[in-house]
């Protein structure tokens, strides 16, 4: 089509609204925001007659491809090692995807703009074909990859295991509360602007150097209708704006969901990457260096700061303590040795850290080894069951980590930990940010303002509560990671499959007791507890 | 390990690990286990859709994780008066997932886009009587509003609000169709004005939003659009609106008299919107027919639908009624209104009673 009829044409799309006056659609979605002066800004144009066979054609390369790695034997060539991860990653990001579906509607009803409304429309279709691409990537794994086991219990393990739940903020995030702040905030404007770098074109680059070229292929094509996604989220911002009173709502809603992004994303995907590879070459990127490029400059300085010619106050506070997070206080070998030491209660098997490693992240990342090198050695000396327990209830100098009640990720940088009554209840947070998540901004005032349409954290938060006192067998049983054969367990802490007496069974982890942290913080004495918690801060939780 | 180059790439090393590598437990566990399919092994559709949108009532152990400031969390059963004995028993027997939904939709705008061409190149309209542009420009242009009313605000808002991903990946794919048939419907309007001397693209404007015969058919959408109970929604448009306005006015008044007037072309665009319409009939009836003959809430669900049916014929009827002088315009007439009426009732209480539905006692006011 010509440039001139391509305008005329969306001009001709334009046209397709109109001003209802016998009846204005429901608002199922409340919001607190206001749209009522804002001047329409509008997204990139889409029109379906070039939509979708376009989307038909980036399709057909894709199933190319596919063909092409079963042909090729791709799987002769895959790290068992980064394989492994996709069975939790893999578990997680369709649902994001489906949610971020689901969630168009609601931006739909909160902003009076209908350019935006046609965006948000093709949005919805985009998220649906990335779901299910998703899905049938990883029913291809399921069907090629030496250890399907895992990858076949892979949606009902992501609604059972507490990694699948923290990965579901990233989703759920997107569909609940108010409307503006999970369909455009949350997912848009942080979920998508900044973290999709990570997920989507970070990931496939790890991927690529561990052997598998279908994940890179799947989610480039992924992230190529990631930029009309992005537009979408800056025309409504541009929209909100317009109008003072959203100003403070917007502040809050950036606070929240950069810090809960972080938190989350930063969580799993550093762990993928920097734990889930084989690649270590020096002039290979550690996570802390491409979050510098992808999240710093890429979004923080050349999307975020800009804003503040609009009067939006912007979160630099935690953009800062998000770095330093990742680069001085180890939040991601942290999260990596968290996984790790709760393997047991995982569904894909973890590989331990060699002398290679070690000295990868010693460079990469100084002072590495100091904090977390003698764990792995144990880790790896613990491996194999026979005479040992698996290494969370070995004594290896690892204290079991409170969790956040908010991010829902352990208090794993443990000087930072929060504890306070909320609701009734002693609860344990990350860091200031997740505390005032949880205590000032899920209310239903905010800074002494009303915000009636502010959603609520909800749920069984701690997921330790839910087993407080069972036999760890039992748990493993309940949550149906064991194998075929009704003993061995999916999860291993190591990647040798070719003695079954290197793969842990349920009569090797019967007789271990498995509790709740936050359950015995809240049955402690005031006493008890202030000196627990003290400790806990001061515990640098390093094996000696 | 640098190369002579300086180039630094990672190094492919032979792992084996393709499956069949090794024999051990689970080493032949390739499918997934967590739904039972609905024959010996579990299509596409089911693999990529079943339970990826989590449920509490099956998987889901910690439960939904927000919550909406009113307590309610996640994907409310309550948000239909529909009950069901287990709501992942429905399965969308289009089975759409991404391959589906562009492979059908990229083949209905191509094939649309061809039809146009040759159209173009023929001078197919130059042979119109100026009588039928009219037509032409004000009615079928009208009815692009109502497709799009009901793709972005009935179905669009609807699939955010079932509690399963199969049902609404179903509603979604059904708002998709009708937003694209809609934009289908203003380029070709579009083309027309380019192409017939005299053609007004933007009567159809005028046309919807106050011409007294479209007027009934503007409420029953931005009504439709109001509803909140996602199941009502659906009913309402796709076993109420749909047969009775949206197939009358399609199949049974434009598809059936364009030829005479010298059309070849628009019955071709109606078809593609009444084949879309089937597809998201099948679902809909699927739907239904699941939830009617639920052992536990079938009754109840009949008279929920019951209700609903008695609610929203009466505005339907209206609509069609309000519409009816549009039968007379066209140069030639082919058949007259009480027959292209009496076809869509057929039609309708075909669809009823296929469902076991009793029929609304407001159909024959
Ligand atoms: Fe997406
Ligand atoms: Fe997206
Ligand atoms: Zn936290």
């Amino acid at each position: 089509m010509s440039r001139q009829s391509l305008t005329k044409a969306h001009q001709k799309i334009t046209e397709l609204s109109w001003e209802p006056t016998f009846a204005t659609p429901a608002t199922r979605f409340a919001t607190d925001y206001t749209f009522e002066q804002a001047p329409k800004k509008d997204p990139l144009k889409q029109i379906l007659r070039s939509y979708f066979p376009m989307e038909e054609e980036k399709d057909n390369r894709v199933f190319g491809a596919m063909d092409g790695a079963i042909r090729g034997n791709m799987f002769r060539q895959v790290q068992q090692r980064w394989m492994e991860w996709q069975k939790l990653f893999l578990s997680i990001i369709p649902f994001p995807e489906i949610s971020a579906a689901r969630a168009m509607p609601m931006a739909i009803g909160a902003v009076p703009n209908p350019q935006i409304h046609n965006g948000l429309a093709v949005q919805m279709i985009d998220e649906v074909r990335h779901s299910t691409i998703q899905m049938n990537l990883k029913r291809l794994y399921m069907n090629h990859y030496i250890d399907p086991a895992g990858f076949d219990i892979s949606e009902k393990a992501f609604a059972n295991c507490y990694a699948g739940t923290i990965g579901r903020q990233f989703g759920e995030g997107f569909i609940t509360g108010d409307a503006i702040t999970a369909a455009n905030v949350y997912l848009t404007l942080v979920a998508e602007t900044a973290f999709t770098n990570t997920l989507f074109v970070a990931m496939p680059s790890e991927a690529a150097a561990n052997g598998d070229y279908l994940l890179p292929t799947v989610f480039h094509s992924v992230q190529s209708d990631e930029s009309r996604h992005i537009s979408n989220g800056y025309s409504i911002l541009l929209m909100a704006l317009a109008d003072e009173r959203n100003r403070q709502l917007l502040e809050r809603d950036l606070r929240y969901a950069w810090w809960n992004n972080h938190a989350v994303v930063d969580a799993a995907i550093g762990t993928f990457i920097e734990y889930g590879t084989k690649d270590r070459r020096r002039d290979r990127d550690s996570y802390a260096e491409m979050w510098r490029r992808w999240i710093y400059d890429d979004y923080y300085r050349s999307y975020l700061i800009p804003l503040e010619k609009y009067g939006l106050v912007i979160p630099h506070d935690l953009v800062e303590e998000a770095w330093n997070r990742i680069w001085n206080k180890g939040y991601v070998h942290r999260v990596a040795q968290f996984f790790a030491t709760g393997w047991p209660v995982n569904f894909w098997r973890i590989d331990g850290m060699t002398d290679a490693d070690f000295e990868w992240f010693e460079d990469k990342y100084p002072g590495w080894y100091e904090q977390f090198g003698r764990w792995w050695e144990a880790y790896n000396r613990l491996r194999h069951p026979g005479s040992n327990k698996p290494i969370a209830f070995e004594d290896v100098g690892y204290e079991y980590p409170h969790r956040c009640w908010s991010c829902m990720v352990p208090c794993l940088i443990r000087e930072d930990m929060v504890a306070d009554e909320v609701d009734g209840q002693w609860r344990t947070y990350c860091s200031q940010t997740c505390h005032w998540t949880d205590k000032t901004a899920f209310r239903p005032t905010y800074e002494g303002r009303p915000t009636p349409s502010m959603g609520r954290l909800t749920g069984e938060r701690e997921w330790e509560k839910l087993y407080h006192g069972w036999d760890l067998a039992d748990i493993i049983k309940e949550l149906g990671y064991v194998r075929d054969d009704g003993r061995t367990l999916v999860p291993q802490p190591h990647l040798d499959l070719d003695d079954p007496r290197k793969l842990w069974t349920l009569d090797d982890v019967r007789g271990l007791t498995f509790n709740s942290p936050n359950t015995l913080l809240n049955e402690m004495t005031p006493e008890q507890r202030e000196a627990h918690l003290a400790a806990y801060r001061a515990n640098r939780n390093v094996t000696a | 390990m640098a190369t002579p180059t300086g180039r630094s790439f990672p190094h492919p090393e032979l792992t084996d690990a393709e499956a069949g590598a090794l024999t051990f437990p689970s080493s032949n566990s390739r499918t997934f286990n967590y739904f039972k399919p609905r024959k010996l092994r579990a299509s596409m559709y089911e693999d990529v859709t079943m339970d990826v949108q989590p449920d509490p009532g099956r998987h889901l152990t910690q439960g939904w994780i927000y919550g909406f400031a009113n307590g309610e969390r996640g994907y409310p059963v309550e948000w239909t008066a529909l009950r069901s004995g287990d709501w992942h028993a429905f399965l969308d027997p289009n089975e759409e997932w991404e391959q589906t939904i562009y492979r059908n939709n990229a083949g209905v705008v191509r094939q649309i886009g061809l039809n146009l061409d040759n159209a173009r190149r023929a001078g197919a309209y130059q042979t119109w009587p100026r009588s039928w542009a009219l037509f032409v420009e004000q009615h079928v242009g009208a009815w692009m509003h109502a497709e799009h009313g009901l793709g972005m605000h009935v179905f669009i808002a609807a699939q955010r609000s079932a509690p399963t991903n199969m049902i609404n990946n179903a509603v979604a794919v059904n708002g998709a169709h009708k937003l694209r048939f809609a934009q289908d419907l203003a380029l070709y309007n579009l083309d027309l004005s380019e192409a017939v001397p005299g053609f007004d693209g933007s009567a159809h404007r005028g046309a919807w939003q106050s011409e007294p015969v479209w007027q009934g058919v503007r409420e029953n959408v931005e009504r439709l659009t109001t509803v909140e109970d996602w199941g009502e929604a659906v009913l309402a448009a796709n076993l109420v609106f749909e047969p009775l306005v949206g197939e009358l006015f399609r199949s049974h008044l434009v598809m059936q008299i364009a030829a005479r007037n010298g059309d070849y072309t628009t019955p071709t665009i109606m078809g593609a919107g009444e084949y879309d319409y089937s597809r998201d009939l099948r679902y809909t009836r699927a739907l239904f027919a699941m939830l009617l003959k639920d052992e536990k809430h079938g009754r109840a669900n009949a008279e929920v639908a019951g209700e609903w049916l008695a609610r929203w014929t009466p505005v339907s009827l209206a609509a069609v009624r309000r519409l009816q002088p549009i039968w007379s315009q066209p140069p030639e007439r082919v058949l007259s209104f009480e027959d292209s009426l009496d076809r869509a009732k057929e039609r309708f209480r075909g669809l009823l009673s296929d469902l076991g539905l009793d029929e609304p006692k407001e159909l024959e006011r």
